[in-house]
């Protein structure tokens, strides 16, 4: 069993199993899971995202399969009876070099495919991007900015007076540019169906770009521990048709006024004064 | 003449630490209490961006107080006798090495290698045992989507300090037992380099764990294991206790690997050349480069969250000119080194004993050196990756998304080389190849997931979620912490002389590595749907993967008890004797008795894992007189 | 050692090892304010007080709530019972100074029924943002009411909890609608937390002083 050919059958037995275990597990991914990929497709940027999970469920199948099926049938044929050793096998230089030039370039593949929809096909991908952003999609966008506190989030409508609501309301097919910011300590904003998340760092602007695609509700989490109440600031946002998003935003403007008045000028970023930093 | 009891109890020992540390605390907190009302007295004339500190919330006070009580305990414990006898111009009254028998040299400063690796051990599965009981208490709360066990507060607390405590803890919980005890003894040489640094660097560490719990008495932590700033700014006292047990354990990290790298490169016998280093050894050596490089940058963060809490510098407030990028950069580029510094050891007992259990030589030696070297050197160049969506520089994501894909190829040679000694090996399933073989299937799962968050449009969804919870769970607890194990099982014997039961270890593995999985494989999907970490509450639809995941943990709980069990009865109970190398090892230290009592100079001859080569010699001839060690 | 020693000293040390973990199980974990009963009947009435200095407990110096129960004693607690599917009628005595809103959006109280928000009897839309001492906010039914502050230079300010009506204060009224069952949170928008950074920590990060629930059910 120790020779060559016996060997050689082993991995051929091998290579037949991880074949036919890979190609069914693929099949399952594709037909079963990948339709149902979170984080589903809500937006453009979500699609995006669910389209790389894919990917990367594709290509990781096969390299599991590989390891599990090698160890497996080791631990199953090759178990120690009686007192002899293995043939003392140093290295094998072939194996090798295709085992570097193969992770190698599954790896290179991966980080050119991750740049490009990062930076070219999908703008950002819904990560926050900063004050000046790398990728920015074409077209026009409508500005919202969501303003993080200890510990609930508000959002604050520029276009539209400059009026702040407890609702994330989004006009569908509209594309999005959220500015996220943080009035005390850091925080994370996660859109979680529409594909969105940007830390809310105080004082700094965090952009986003989304276009969500359909009329439907979104969770909203945050997603960086921010204190005691980090468990419980989340809310739900909604897609609109426009014309409901016109009427909403018009009943806020005149629900709001008093809030309203009393705002500061709308800035991207608002510093509280040291003497409120103290608190107190 | 043995002296009376009373009588030795007093002198430099633990006893004589804790009575000390105690004086010391109390001397500082008086200190800070003064400086501090001095400082509210004259408050007006340091401005607006100067806050009181509370009468009862007084950081400057626990702060000097926890200063003075470390000074009070490695005073009690006798380390500051060298220094100052030299200061003092006396003959330095250090006491020789110790190679006392008896229980009580393992509750003083000693150091002997082998001592210091049976304090480490203990100290490490003590502390390591608490943090698993705060997971315990965490996963029971999420047995409900609201919260109904503990308060948000007492719940946010029990999460930090059950990561503080593990990535603590587990950064020395190779190094500090296994690296201690066997390293000396694999390369041949009679002991570590600086052997009172390996002393000093023990007695931190239960210092740091001492510290890290008085957090309970002072209000807990609200910011988790990464105490991001600005929240940290804003905590109450108990943030302190974190501040400065990372700060003890990063010191402690430091003296560890410099200790182990120097011994490494210098102190091999004749004939252990680098290409007959033990794999597990190379696992230390590259463990031992990041402990050096990285924790000081952190320990600077932490310095600065002190002075923003306790003096007003405003590193990390925006409004005056600070920054929270500042932390999260310092913090991550310590916090992603730190988890290889939680992998590689693994790396180094799984190739070490796959060879032991599988007959053969190991299979691409050079390649899993340089898995070793090339992950510890990548491992700088990644730090952003925590930071995809923080919106800092987004220009530079593919380049962090690069570098971070690219530590998969390293970390993939580990498999490569595993595999290769399996295969057409002779495998045997002792209870530390159980644990080796785990350690593959879960570490595999850890580094795929790893791809998933390293990949920044896959990473907006799973940043922060409960995926990168059960993918970091799965390198750290299903990696290095299966591979401890492999190492206790396989190790324990050689350490003290005594063999586990083999029944309870296997049940204890099983119990482990199915708890495990069904712990940590819901709660991928968890977070694909949308939980984030360190959350009280949860959707109530996710409640069927969260009591699995509870369940599964409290079976993991059990199997843990199960193992202490065993480690107790075995070693104080049973006490079967462990009689000649049982496992069939070729490595070094199995020539020796169990546990190695003397030392004689070995020369070494071949390498450790000749197995399968015809007529090879043991590892090594002795030539030594023998000296008791 | 015997065995007979080595034995029982692990059994010594299981037993202390359990007395440890009991300790720190109910020393500080399972700790937590007492559930009050805070309002009953469908026309429920809550009434509330804050107060600068809860003046007893572990934190004396900490601004609190305190809630009137059904026997009309005024108690410590943060964790309130009030009726499901009930308007709850809501008066703060509220004995704290100003301070300043972070976010001035919440100096309009939202979430509550319309026009029922009045300060000292008088109905308001919204206050000065300077002068808000505190808010009552439950923010998952998305309650949110500004607590005016007593003035700076008030002749007659409390000086003990429970603070007495004698003393300088002003009184909110407003009235909300508790729908589902189920455990709620609340918690204060203004940073309350006096001496600590972005006054958001202390205080208001404690369960027990500026955070709590309301248990509706």
């Amino acid at each position: 069993m120790d020779d060559g050919r016996g060997s050689r059958n082993h991995f051929v037995r091998v290579g037949v199993i991880w074949l036919v275990a890979t190609l069914v597990v693929e099949a399952g991914l594709l037909l079963w899971l990948g339709p149902h990929m979170p984080p589903f497709r809500a937006s453009a940027q979500a699609s995006e995202q669910a389209n790389t999970n894919i990917l990367l469920a594709g290509l990781a199948i096969p390299v599991l399969i590989l390891v599990w099926v090698f160890v497996g049938y080791s631990i199953a044929v090759f178990r120690r009876q009686g007192e002899g050793d293995g043939p003392p096998i140093r290295g094998h230089y072939r194996t090798q070099v295709a085992w570097v030039v193969s992770s190698a370039s599954i790896v290179l593949f991966l980080a050119g495919y991750g740049s490009y929809v990062l930076m070219i096909s999908a703008y950002g991908v819904g990560g926050g991007q900063g004050p000046d952003p790398a990728a920015v999609p074409a077209g026009q966008t409508m500005e919202v900015q969501v303003i993080a506190q200890q510990w609930g989030f508000t959002y604050r409508y520029p276009t539209f007076g400059g009026v702040e609501t407890q609702q994330l309301v989004l006009p569908a097919g509209q594309l999005v540019e959220l500015h996220v910011t943080s009035i005390d300590v850091i925080h994370s904003f996660w859109a979680y169906e529409i594909g969105v998340k940007a830390d809310a760092n105080p004082g700094q602007d965090n952009i986003t770009f989304v276009k969500p695609g359909e009329v439907a509700p979104f969770q909203i989490r945050c997603a960086e521990l921010c204190g005691l109440w980090h468990g419980y600031m989340n809310g739900t946002g909604q897609v609109v048709s426009r014309a409901t998003f016109d009427s909403w935003v018009a009943t806020q403007q005149a629900d709001n006024a008093a809030a309203t008045a009393q705002l500061p000028p709308y800035a991207h970023v608002y510093l509280p004064v040291p003497a409120v930093v103290r608190g107190g | 003449m043995q002296r009376p009891t009373w009588r030795r109890l007093i002198g430099f020992n633990l006893l004589g630490g804790l009575v000390l540390a105690a004086a010391g605390f109390i001397i500082g907190w008086l200190l800070g209490a003064r400086i501090s009302s001095l400082l509210s007295d004259h408050v007006s004339t340091f401005g607006a961006n100067w806050f009181i500190n509370q009468s009862d919330e007084n950081d400057i006070a626990l702060l000097l107080g926890y200063a003075f009580g470390l000074i009070g305990w490695l005073g009690g414990l006798g380390f500051l006798n060298y220094p100052l006898a030299r200061i003092a111009g006396r003959p330095p009254s250090f006491p020789a090495e110790d190679t006392g028998i008896g229980i009580g040299r393992y509750f003083r400063m000693n150091t002997n290698h082998k001592v210091v690796g049976i304090q480490y051990l203990i100290v490490v599965l003590a502390l390591f045992f608490i943090g698993g009981l705060n997971a315990m208490l965490i996963r029971a709360e999420l047995l409900q989507p609201t919260p109904w066990l503990w308060q948000p507060d007492r719940y946010l607390t029990l999460v930090g300090l059950h990561g503080t405590m593990m990535l603590m803890i587990m950064s020395a919980g190779v190094l500090g037992p296994f690296g201690n005890y066997l390293v000396p003894i694999m390369i041949g040489s009679r002991g570590m380099a600086f052997p009172r640094i390996e002393a000093l660097s023990f007695w931190l560490t239960p210092a740091a764990g001492i510290v890290l719990l008085s957090t309970l008495f002072l209000g807990g932590y609200q910011t988790g294991w990464t105490g991001y700033a600005p929240l940290s700014d804003q905590s109450r006292l108990g943030m302190d206790a974190y501040l400065m047990a990372f700060t003890l354990i990063g010191l402690s990290m430091v003296l560890v690997g410099l200790n182990l790298i120097t011994t490494i490169v210098n102190m091999r016998a004749p004939g252990m050349t680098w290409s007959r280093l033990p794999i597990f050894c190379w696992g230390v050596l590259s463990t031992g480069i990041l402990m050096v490089l990285s924790p000081l940058t952190f320990a600077a963060a932490l310095f600065m969250v002190a002075l923003d809490r306790t003096s007003a510098t405003n590193f990390f407030i925006t409004s005056v000119g600070g920054s929270p990028y500042l932390y999260e950069n310092l913090f991550w580029f310590f916090g992603h080194p730190e988890v290889y510094i939680l992998a590689l050891p693994g790396f180094g007992i799984v190739l070490e004993l796959m060879p032991v259990f599988a007959r053969k030589p190991l299979f691409g030696y050079r390649l899993a050196v340089a898995a070793m070297l090339g992950v510890a050197i990548l491992s700088f160049m990644v730090w952003q990756h925590h930071l995809f969506v923080s919106g800092i520089n987004a220009a530079l994501r593919p380049f962090y998304m690069l570098t971070t894909e690219l530590i998969s190829i390293p970390t993939g040679f580990v498999f490569l080389v595993a595999i290769g000694t399996l295969w057409r090996g002779r495998i045997e399933l002792a209870v530390p190849m159980l644990f080796c073989l785990a350690f593959l299937f879960n570490f595999l799962i850890g580094g795929i997931s790893g791809v998933f968050v390293s990949d920044v449009p896959s990473d907006v969804t799973l940043h922060g979620s409960y995926f990168v919870l059960a993918h970091f769970h799965y390198t750290i607890m299903g990696g290095l912490v299966f591979a401890f194990f492999a190492g206790i099982y396989y190790w324990f014997p050689k350490m003290t002389g005594y063999r586990l039961n083999e029944r309870l270890a296997k049940l204890h593995f099983w119990g482990m590595f199915l708890g495990f999985n069904g712990t940590f494989l819901p709660l991928f999907a968890a977070g694909l749907l949308d939980m984030p970490r360190r959350v009280i509450t949860y959707n109530v639809n996710l409640q069927g993967i969260n009591d699995f995941a509870s369940i599964s943990a409290f079976v993991l709980g059990l199997s843990m008890l199960v193992f202490l069990i065993n480690f107790i009865y075995s070693w104080v109970v049973a006490r079967v004797p462990a009689v000649g190398n049982f496992w069939g090892s070729r490595s070094v230290e199995w020539l020796l008795p169990s546990p190695p009592t003397m030392w004689e100079s070995p020369v070494f001859v071949s390498g450790p894992y000749e197995y399968g080569v015809p007529d090879a010699p043991p590892m090594a001839t002795f030539v030594g007189q023998g000296i008791k060690s | 050692m015997s065995v007979r020693l080595r034995v029982s000293l692990v059994f010594a040390g299981a037993l202390v090892a359990i007395a440890l973990i009991a300790a720190y199980l109910v020393g500080y974990l399972a700790q937590s304010p007492p559930e009050v009963q805070g309002a009953s009947g469908t026309n429920a009435q809550l009434t509330l007080q804050t107060v600068a200095a809860i003046s007893s407990g572990d934190r004396p110096d900490w601004v609190s709530y305190l809630v009137k129960d059904p026997s009309g004693q005024w108690v410590h607690s943060t964790t309130w019972k009030v009726p499901a599917n009930s308007v709850i009628h809501v008066t703060v005595y509220q004995f704290d100074s100003a301070s300043q809103l972070r976010n001035p959006f919440w100096a309009q109280p939202q979430g509550i029924i319309p026009s029922s928000f009045m300060v000292n009897g008088t109905a308001m839309d919204s206050i000065k943002t300077e002068t808000a001492s505190h808010t009552f906010a439950i923010p998952e039914l998305g309650v949110s009411v500004p607590l005016q502050g007593i003035p700076d230079g008030a002749k007659n300010p409390c000086s003990s909890a429970p603070c007495d009506v004698a003393s300088d204060h002003q009184t909110i009224t407003f009235s909300f609608r508790t729908g589902a069952p189920g455990k709620y949170r609340w918690q204060c928008f203004v940073p309350c937390g006096a001496g600590y950074i972005y006054g958001n920590g202390g205080p208001m990060s404690t369960i027990g002083f500026m955070g709590g629930f309301v248990e509706v059910g």
